[in-house]
């Protein structure tokens, strides 16, 4: 059974938005601090470092989970994806964040790369996911710009549009 | 804040994590979920030395039915417990509770097993453990006991565990014919600890209240059928009983009040939904 030293560096590999990645990181490393530092992967952003405002949220073999939360070691061998997996190619934004730029969901853009990753997962795993549902999910971060109601109205908007395009494929 | 520097080891066998458990005694601590801990390690509120991985362990990810209880092993996630067919129909108290702890952001990672580990007098699988009157597994390189729930809580994040003891597996209760089940919960926001919880459980033996979020530990008390005109009464005891604390949510008073009304609504629930 490998027993890893306090204060010496491992190597943790696990596929990053698909691509498989390396780095380096003590057992204590948070995996927050491993995409940003580690791997230059910016866009998940880390706020309170304790679980409570949602920021860091990133999605671990197809579930929403904090990344502040989790330890580097701990996602070994896992698929990891963040907010930079989101665009279907360079330069083209998805659904879920045209509808955000749309309805001004966002305004500091702070929190936006959690929730963005925590309805990127509820509306694949649940596309016909009902406001209550959403709201749900929703409670699980803070953002002290935009009051929610724009993020509400860009979450559903985004969500008719993905069925939309569905009933499309489904009808052609 | 960071974590303060620990070795990890992960486990790969129960018995690697509880040689691993032996060898670091006082200063090792179980790693599961993760999603109470290790706010405490970034906090530095806990410092272990050694933290046991025990996610990577086959034998503890299991969720069966032995003996009239669902018992769920130490690396079941609670996400995975949302997902057990039959929650609703043989397990409605748990059904009820668990879209109350925390979020959907943790639930995906936290276990059942590490939430009673933490023992905060606020949350929902402890306060559905002591009404449903469960029992939990624990086990050391050398032993093994089941502890029942009542005995298992000891304080404000106090167990009964023991240095180099983890938890193997939770035993729930399952359902039985003629009870019913009722649970409430106040928080500040959805997804916060409770201030205040209530779990009711009505039976042929009569009618259970657990409150969680008032004293140090989840508390049961025996109460009065509401038709026999004494449950306000029973339920003002009980509620000075607990030595309510006062916080940055809540007075006692608050407090006091939240679980004569809580208290009663859980209860008429539970016996509305009696089968």
């Amino acid at each position: 059974m490998p027993k890893l030293t306090k204060s010496e560096r491992y190597p943790v590999r696990f596929t990053l938005n698909g691509r498989p990645v390396e780095a380096w990181a003590e057992p204590r490393t948070l995996l927050t601090d491993v995409l940003r530092h580690g791997l230059g992967s910016t866009g998940t952003h880390v706020g309170c470092e304790h679980g409570v405002c949602g920021a860091c949220t990133v999605e671990i073999d197809g579930e929403p989970a904090r990344a502040c939360l989790v330890l580097a070691g701990q996602v070994d061998g896992q698929a990891v994806r963040t907010v930079e997996g989101l665009e279907p190619e360079a330069g083209r934004l998805s659904v879920l964040q045209d509808a955000f730029r749309r309805h001004h969901g966002l305004q500091c853009g702070f929190c936006t790369p959690g929730i963005l990753m925590t309805l990127d997962c509820l509306f694949r795993a649940r596309p016909d996911a009902d406001e209550a549902e959403i709201r749900d999910h929703l409670s699980g971060h803070l953002c002290r710009c935009t009051g929610y109601a724009p993020i509400m109205r860009a979450a559903l908007d985004a969500r008719d549009r993905f069925n939309q395009a569905r009933r499309e494929e489904t009808h052609a | 804040m960071k974590p303060a520097p620990f070795d990890f080891v992960r486990a790969a066998t129960l018995a690697e994590a509880l040689d691993a458990l032996a060898q670091a005694g006082e200063d090792g601590r179980v790693l599961a979920g993760g999603q109470s801990f290790v706010p405490m390690l970034n906090m530095r509120l806990a410092r272990p030395s050694v933290l046991v991985d025990i996610m990577g362990v086959a034998d503890l990810r299991g969720i069966e039915v032995a003996k009239g209880a669902l018992r769920i092993g130490a690396g079941v996630r609670q996400v995975e417990l949302t997902r057990w067919a039959d929650l609703t129909a043989r397990l409605p108290l748990l059904a009820a509770a668990v879209p109350y702890i925390g979020h959907v952001q943790t639930r995906s990672r936290g276990t059942v097993c590490g939430s009673l580990a933490h023992a905060d007098p606020s949350a929902e699988l402890p306060l559905a453990l002591i009404a449903l009157e469960g029992e939990i597994h624990l086990r050391t390189k050398k032993a093994h006991r089941t502890v029942a729930a009542r005995d298992f809580f000891l304080g404000m994040m106090a167990t009964a565990l023991r240095p180099g003891e983890m938890i193997e597996a939770v035993s729930f209760p399952l359902r039985r014919a003629g009870q019913g089940f009722g649970f409430r919960e106040v928080a500040r926001r959805h997804g916060d600890y409770a201030v205040v919880a209530c779990a009711a459980v009505a039976g042929p033996q009569g009618i259970r209240l657990a409150v969680g979020g008032v004293g140090d530990v989840p508390t049961l008390r025996e109460l009065p059928d509401p038709a026999s005109g004494d449950l306000n009464e029973a339920l003002n005891d009980f509620a000075w009983s607990l030595d309510a604390r006062e916080d940055l949510h809540a007075t006692p008073r608050y407090r006091r009040e939240l679980v004569r009304r809580l208290g009663r609504d859980a209860i008429e629930e539970a016996l509305r939904c009696r089968s």
